[in-house]
């Protein structure tokens, strides 16, 4: 303890100077604070991911239809414990500027396999019993005032019903929140029949199917034995983990985690030069300082870690205020409707904050362990000969 | 040897390698300073009085021979060890006083304490104690420079002798100071040599400040010529 008042004198020797490290520390974790809730968000918006699901797409392109019979010999594949399918709607409110995350599903068997989402189980069942429900997420129904049992015109930017209208009337009969922060409430369901009956093309067919497996050990061989199954037929599927479907359905939205990394990256590498070099600096004009610590009798050891003390206290701090405004700057970011239908709950998750900690951890060792060494190599008797 | 002997030289020789060749600072140092002494020590610039400080004060180690410390050879000592030892024994005072610039007088005065397992009351109260021997005690929390160079000295003498070591090595303490102060300085110095016991080593150029010691030792060319004041 009597040490940190030591670390507090050292880091007090110039107030400007520390000032300045520390608030070049705050911006690198703020901008890795909001990247990387950012990039978390995109994540969950793709849909949340479990490891035993498997997500089966036509192997042109996910965005091409699978034949409605496929679901049936799917769920006879060996391995498969359950099944579900949706398809693209592309739903809008009002207006195609209200855009909405829309699916067309199996109400019964999606709600089962997706129990991240969840809502009253009278409300699920009243989903599941009237073809023309829809079941919205929380924060799309607080962003349009929704409430369950309202009647609303939903229109399909995709599909032209077999009358040559795009409005599909539903009404609202479940409203669903995540089960944890992580999970998006930006998405609306409706019932897959209803669109197959009414729509004017592209019946009998599926977006993606969805499957379950036994455990996650079994995916790839449950992978393999479908793909091997509809291999040479008239739409080959390409069966991936749901997290690797996510990711590269992330991809496409141009490559967020690349330009965190680089962004983050390069901000992390100047700030490491910028304090290591200050650092090494500081220790230098302290020479004689730490030459007369020595003559009183601290050990080289002790003063190293007085050091790197310093370094570490001054990343922590710093960190931390840019990990506190990132959060302050997400929540805000996160409670803007329009931006959380898409980012889901963008927020600083406990894994973010606990990288960020070690990333500080990191950034003050490393910007130490120079002067550090510098300072245990001051010899008391050349530095007093040149005092 | 006697018991009160606390510091004895024996054939103590140090020499500086630069490049090629060996300088030699003296080949064969012998002395004995007893308990409660009070040593000027003179000679030209060059002769190796810092050094030899260096050498007393376990900061450097001797070429060949043995330096007694209360009959133990300290110069075997490993560097924390040594450390160790330095804070529990020697009390250091500069010509430049070398003081912290950023601390206050007191912690200055504390710093020699860290090094201590003395708890917060206890440093407190030693400090309190060390200033009030120098007479600073109303300057407890001035930083250095809003100090004048007597008193900042007074805080390094209260900072050498805050952890109450036997032996205080002074190189040219008075060197940086006027006159007036410096006779301040060194009747401090006499008073902890009489009142307080303390044994101590002052190098000085200066022939009136030298009369304050019992006794001046010259040191030149290698070897030491005696004087009692
Ligand atoms: N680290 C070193 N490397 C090489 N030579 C050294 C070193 N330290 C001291 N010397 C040399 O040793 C000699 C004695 O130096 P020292 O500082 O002990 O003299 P001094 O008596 O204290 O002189 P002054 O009165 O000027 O302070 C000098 O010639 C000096 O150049
Ligand atoms: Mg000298």
């Amino acid at each position: 303890m009597s040490d940190f008042r030591l670390i507090l004198a050292g880091l007090g020797r110039k107030p400007l100077r520390t000032s300045l490290l520390i608030f070049a520390v705050f911006i690198a974790f703020l901008i890795y604070g909001v990247l990387a809730a950012f990039q978390s968000s995109l994540e969950n918006a793709a849909g949340p991911s479990s490891s035993n699901r498997l997500v089966v797409a036509n192997r042109i392109n996910f965005t091409q239809p699978l034949p409605f019979a496929y679901v049936s010999r799917i769920q006879n594949v060996e391995g498969v414990t359950d099944v579900s399918y949706s398809n693209w709607f592309g739903g809008y409110y009002q207006e195609p500027r209200n855009f909405l995350l829309t699916f067309a599903i199996d109400p019964e068997s999606y709600t089962r396999i997706y129990s991240e989402y969840v809502m009253p189980d009278d409300q699920r069942q009243a989903f599941i019993a009237n073809r023309d429900s829809i079941m919205v997420g929380r924060s799309v129904a607080e962003q349009y005032g929704w409430q369950v049992g309202q009647q609303i015109p939903l229109s399909s930017n995709v599909w032209r019903r077999r009358d040559g209208t795009s409005v599909w009337p539903v009404v609202i009969r479940a409203i669903y929140d995540g089960k944890d922060a992580n999970t998006s409430t930006g998405s609306v369901f409706v019932h897959y029949e209803y669109l197959d009956e009414g729509r004017a093309f592209g019946n009998d067919t599926v977006g993606i199917i969805q499957i379950v497996t036994a455990d996650a050990a079994q995916n790839d061989a449950v992978a393999a034995r479908v793909d091997t199954q509809f291999a040479n037929s008239r739409a080959e599927t390409e069966t991936l983990s749901e997290q690797a479907f996510n990711a590269a359905f992330i991809d496409q939205q141009g490559n967020i985690g690349l330009i965190i990394l680089g962004v983050t990256g390069a901000a992390f590498v100047t700030i490491l030069l910028i304090v290591g070099n200050a650092m090494a600096g500081a220790i230098r004009e302290r020479t004689g300082e730490i030459a007369v610590m020595k003559t009183l009798g601290f050990t080289s050891g002790r003063i190293a870690r007085i050091v790197v003390g310093e370094t570490l206290l001054l990343s922590l701090f710093g960190g931390l205020l840019g990990l506190v405004l990132a959060n302050l700057l997400t929540n805000t970011l996160s409670g803007i409707p329009a931006l959380n239908q898409f980012f889901g709950a963008m927020r600083i998750t406990p894994q973010i904050a606990l990288s960020a900690v070690g990333f500080m951890a990191a950034l003050g060792f490393i910007t130490g362990a120079v002067p550090a060494f510098n300072a245990m190599r001051v010899n008391v008797i050349t530095a007093f000969r040149r005092i | 040897m006697s018991d009160s002997d606390l510091i004895v030289l024996r054939n103590v020789a140090k020499a500086y390698r630069r490049g090629e060749e060996t300088i030699s600072i003296f080949a064969d140092l012998n002395l004995t300073i007893p308990s409660g002494d009070f040593v000027a020590m003179m000679g030209p610039s060059g002769s190796g009085k810092t050094t030899l400080l260096n050498l007393l004060g376990g900061l450097d180690r001797p070429t060949s021979g043995t330096i007694l410390f209360d009959g133990a050879p300290i110069e075997k000592l490993s560097e924390n060890k040594l450390s160790a030892w330095r804070a529990a024994n020697i009390g250091f005072i500069f010509q430049f006083y070398n003081l912290m610039p950023t601390m206050s007088a007191a912690r200055n005065v504390e710093l020699p304490l860290l090094l201590t397992p003395l708890s917060t009351a206890d440093r407190k109260r030693r400090v309190k104690t060390a200033l009030e021997i120098v007479g600073l005690e109303n300057r407890a929390g001035h930083k250095p420079k809003e100090l004048s160079g007597g008193q900042q000295q007074r805080v390094a003498i209260a900072r050498a002798i805050v952890s109450d070591p036997k032996l205080i090595l002074a190189d040219e303490p008075t060197g940086d100071l006027d006159r007036t102060t410096a006779v301040e300085i060194l009747e401090m110095l006499q008073l902890l040599n009489r009142e307080l016991g303390k044994t101590i080593v002052m190098v000085t150029h200066d022939p009136a400040a030298a009369k304050y010691a019992r006794r001046e030792l010259h040191l030149d060319k290698g070897t030491f010529e005696e004087r009692h004041t």
